[in-house]
Order: C-alpha cells, then sequence, then structure tokens
C-alpha cells in the first residue's frame, strides 16, 4: 500500500504553512521528512494520517492495505499520547477493543505487541510510573498492535534524552528491518533521518514546500556499522547544508513573533 | 590495564588534588521554605485547645449560655435529639431532600455538560443561557417554584436541583474542555468510534473536573437545602435552626450547627474515597 501527498496545501487562517507538497512513500519504505522549525511537518503529517483536511490538495493511498491490518495507517505521537488512567496492557489493547477480535485473540495480540517492545513485565503499571522512553515504547506496542502498513511517526524521540533516543533508534531499526512495515518518519533531527530513512524529503521554510528529496544509499543493517559512521555524517552535513539558511531565518522569525 | 573493554578510557581523579593552603568552606543552604508539609496533628490539637478554652469560658460562667452554650451542652443537646427520635425525623427529610435535588441537578448538569462540551450548537445555546442564569442566587426562586409546584417537597427539591445543575454543567463542560486534545486524536488516528471515545477518552479525562464540581455542588445543596427549610418546612434541619433560634435554644441551634457541619464533613469525606478510588492514576 502506497501513500501519496498530492499537491497538498495548507493555511490556518491568512498563514500559510504548505504549498504543493506532493511525494510518494512506497510500501515498505521509510521517509523522513525534514525541514526548518514551523515549515509544516507535523501539519503535512496529520493530513496524511487523515486527522486534518488539506486547504488544497489530497492524501491518497494506493492498493490494498494488508488483510490482518486494523489500521493500515498508524500514528506514533511525540507526547506518546497514553491514557495516564490505563494500565500499560489496557493503553495497548484500548484500539483493538472496538475491533472484531474476540478477547482471546486480542490478549494474543497484546502480549505479542507486548513482548516485541520489551514491556510484558511492566504490563499492569500506569504511565506515570515509566519513564519517557518506556512511555514511548508502549505508544510502539500501541501502534504495532493494530498491525499497521504504515507508521506515521511524529517526532517519536524528540521529548527523550539523548541516551533514550539511540536505544529506541535501535528498536525501530529493527522494527522497520524486514520491510513489512512502513513509515513517514517526521524529525527536526537529521542523525534520525539519514539513520532510518530509505528517503528523506527536505521541506523549506514556511510556506513548506518539497526542496529536496535525497536517497540513503544504504540498508538500514549496513548504517549500525562502524565504516557507515562517516558516511552517515557526510550525509547528515549536506542534508544540513541545504537546511542552515533557512533554519536561521526560522528561527529568527519564530523569536520576532 | 584495569578493565580491557574501557582500555581507550584514561581514568582521572574525581577530586581536585591540588594544596594551595585555602580551607574549603560549605555551600550556604538556601533551598528552605515554600513547601509547607502534609502533617495533620497541629490542626487537631489547635481544635481540641479551641474546644477546651471554649467549655472553660461556658464552665467559668465568661460568657452567657443563652448567647454562646459550652460545648459540652451542645453535646447534651444532640444526645437528647437522638434519644428523642426527633433528630432522625429532621436529619431525614433534610438528607431526602439533598439526596433527590443533587441527583436530578447532577444528572441533567452532566447531560447538558457533556452536550455543551461536545457539540458546537448546544455550546451556543447552553453557554449563553448558563452563563444569564447562573448569577441568580437560585433561592430567590422558591416563591417561584412554589406557585409553580404547590407547597410540598417539590419546590426544595427543585431549588436544590437548579442550584447543582448550574455548577454541574460548567465543571463538567470545562472538566470536558480540559480533556488534552492529543488524547481525542490519538483515538481518531485508531478509527476508535465516537461514542467509545466518549466513554473510554473524554468521560475518564474530564472526571477529575467533574468531582472537583461534586464538592462544589454538595455545598450548594447543604446550603439550599437549609435555606429553603428556613423558608418553608416543618422538619429538617434548617428548620429545626431557625425554631431553636425563635425559641432562644441556642444550645438546640447549635447542636444543629453541628450536625449540619459533620455532614458536611461525611459528604467531603465520601468524595475523598471517590477520588482516591477513581483518580488513583493521577
Amino acid at each position: 500500500m502506497d501513500l501519496i501527498a498530492d499537491h497538498i496545501s495548507h493555511r490556518f487562517g491568512g498563514l500559510d504553512v504548505l504549498d504543493d507538497v506532493s511525494f510518494t512513500v512506497a510500501s515498505g519504505e521509510v521517509v523522513a521528512i525534514v525541514g526548518p522549525s514551523g515549515c509544516g511537518k507535523s501539519t503535512l503529517l496529520s493530513i496524511l494520517g487523515g486527522l486534518l483536511r488539506p486547504s488544497e490538495g489530497r492524501a491518497e493511498l494506493r492498493g490494498a492495505p494488508p488483510d490482518n491490518s486494523f489500521n493500515p495507517l498508524t500514528f506514533v505521537f511525540q507526547d506518546f499520547a497514553l491514557l495516564p488512567w490505563c494500565t500499560v496492557e489496557a493503553n495497548v489493547k484500548f484500539p483493538l477493543v472496538h475491533t472484531a477480535l474476540d478477547a482471546a485473540a486480542r490478549q494474543a495480540v497484546v502480549d505479542d505487541a507486548l513482548r516485541r517492545t520489551g514491556l510484558s513485565d511492566f504490563r499492569s503499571a500506569y504511565p506515570k510510573q515509566l519513564s519517557g522512553g518506556m512511555r514511548q515504547r508502549v505508544g510502539i506496542a500501541r501502534a504495532l498492535a493494530v498491525r499497521p502498513a504504515l507508521l506515521l511517526m511524529d517526532e517519536p524521540l524528540s521529548a527523550l534524552d539523548s541516551q533514550t533516543r539511540e536505544l529506541l533508534m535501535e528498536d525501530f531499526v529493527r522494527l522497520l528491518a524486514d520491510g513489512a512495515m512502513g513509515a513517514v518518519y517526521v524529525t527536526h533531527n537529521l542523525e534520525e533521518a539519514v539513520r532510518l530513512a530509505d528517503r528523506v524529503v527536505v521541506l523549506s521554510r514556511r510556506p513548506g514546500r518539497v526542496r529536496e528529496v535525497v536517497s540513503i544509499p544504504m540498508t538500514r543493517t549496513e548504517r549500525g556499522g562502524i565504516d557507515a559512521r562517516g558516511k552517515l555524517l557526510t550525509l547528515q552535513n549536506q542534508l544540513w547544508s541545504l537546511i542552515r539558511e533557512e533554519a536561521i531565518d526560522a528561527e529568527r522569525e519564530v523569536q520576532h513573533a | 590495564m584495569p578493565n580491557a573493554r574501557c582500555s581507550m578510557l584514561e581514568r582521572a581523579p574525581s577530586q581536585d588534588t591540588r594544596q594551595d593552603g585555602s580551607v574549603p568552606r560549605p555551600v550556604a543552604f538556601r533551598g528552605a521554605g515554600f513547601m509547607p508539609g502534609g502533617g495533620r496533628a497541629s490542626g487537631w490539637i489547635a481544635l481540641v485547645l479551641v474546644i477546651a478554652f471554649w467549655q472553660l469560658a461556658g464552665s467559668a460562667g465568661w460568657v452567657n449560655p443563652l448567647f454562646l452554650p459550652a460545648p459540652s451542652a451542645i453535646a447534651v443537646a444532640i444526645y437528647k435529639l437522638a434519644v428523642s427520635g426527633a433528630l432522625w425525623q429532621h436529619v431525614s427529610a433534610s438528607v431526602v431532600r439533598i439526596g433527590s435535588g443533587w441527583l436530578i441537578g447532577t444528572v441533567a448538569g452532566v447531560i447538558v455538560g457533556f452536550a455543551i462540551g461536545l457539540s458546537t450548537l448546544a455550546r451556543g445555546v447552553g453557554i449563553t443561557f448558563i452563563s444569564a442564569l447562573f448569577p441568580i442566587p437560585k433561592i430567590a426562586l422558591l416563591p417561584l417554584l412554589i406557585l409553580w409546584l404547590g407547597i410540598g417537597e417539590e419546590p426544595k427539591i427543585a431549588t436544590i436541583a437548579l442550584g447543582v445543575f448550574f455548577s454541574t454543567a460548567i465543571s463538567v463542560y470545562s472538566g470536558v474542555d480540559a480533556v488534552p486534545r492529543n488524547l481525542i486524536r490519538m483515538a481518531q488516528s485508531f478509527n476508535v468510534p465516537f461514542h467509545a471515545i466518549v466513554i473510554r477518552v473524554i468521560w475518564p479525562g474530564a472526571l477529575p473536573s467533574i468531582l472537583a464540581g461534586f464538592r462544589i455542588t454538595a455545598s450548594v445543596a447543604l446550603l439550599l437545602v437549609v435555606s429553603a427549610e428556613m423558608i418553608g418546612a416543618q422538619f429538617g434541619i434548617g428548620a429545626f435552626v431557625l425554631q431553636a433560634g425563635n425559641l432562644m435554644q441556642t444550645d438546640q441551634l447549635l447542636a444543629g450547627v453541628v450536625i449540619l457541619s459533620l455532614f458536611g464533613l461525611a459528604v467531603g469525606k465520601a468524595i475523598n474515597v471517590l477520588e482516591m478510588r477513581l483518580l488513583h492514576w493521577r
């Protein structure tokens, strides 16, 4: 199942946020979206995931989703969006309650998602008892439970400290390794973009336009090796040089706002 | 080589080993205050001291018992009321009025509050009416309600229900508004149906505000029942207090006040228990 951004433009009141953004995310592909602050990355993701109606253009799906998927387009949120009154297990079960699964099958799916994210021992904990990294693991387990075709990840690591970020990045690499699941990964962190993505869509400053689409010429497994570090750093620097001037302008604009 | 895995890392001393003769001095602590503790012992001690002083003032004849009877006289009055059965007659009349008025007002308030929180049309209409009617002291409507509903229990219950309704509706729609939008968007992103979002996200998310509203409406109900009973009732704590005042039976009057205070405390405790059970996740 491919996800297509088809000439998407969006404005909030008189403010143009996105301008004629088009690209395709092929089945199983990981596409990172980067750009200066306020360029409309998260707005674009909301439009792609059907949570926001664009002013112009549209988000399209091509091809059938996997048969066993309960929610082909599934978000992983920056602030985790966990229900604080539910345990870890109940949070993971939450999106399955209204599906046709019977209780036993639902429990099996939840157990599997908890196991894959290393949360089996924390199923009875409440979100407030968990660290930021563990909370995001719950968010990921909840997303995995609905067997998505495509994860829509909105800066999923930006609320976490750098060590936790590193650990979760390894989890993402592992989860996306077999290509069964694609992802749109919105981030301002270029290191995350080059570590995870097959392609990186670089947006210009507001109103966000597609400025460049860059391919990362390595498999995700290769990128974990020490030899690849230098190459990834070069790619990261190239992306930064594309964004730097506009990021400076965007920052000044925010400060003057 | 102390550790083969860390062979690249050179160990450094954890403390400055320079000896220049200067004597280290402690960093002055500046973080005191602004953190009142949760201990309740001082409160109980103060209460006991005040009651003891009050008792002493009464026993020693410092104050006229007609104006301020001693606590022991109030306790005796409560005991006599309990033994004679009059206490239960008055308390049960008030409890029935408060219970039914509070329940009707709360159910209506929760329904209207949710409607205002979830629907644009209901918000437009509801907030306009609530803004206009909320400031009216509800007890002022009692004569009108007596005209409409007769002189029985109905106008008193209706007065309490009205008072409870407005506060409940406001706390419910404020609670619905306060539910983090990201949780609703999360539920929508998983295609959770509207009714399930209301039941499983908005209701628990609004519950802290709703329960805080219960605390307010319980005291509103108590205030209104006493006022309504003072205006026109044969039985009920309000009627009893008024009657005692008219007969200059100050010990009975204060017995009624103590019972009201105990009732208020009991309701507060019940809401505490409810909060601990339902909001343990906070």
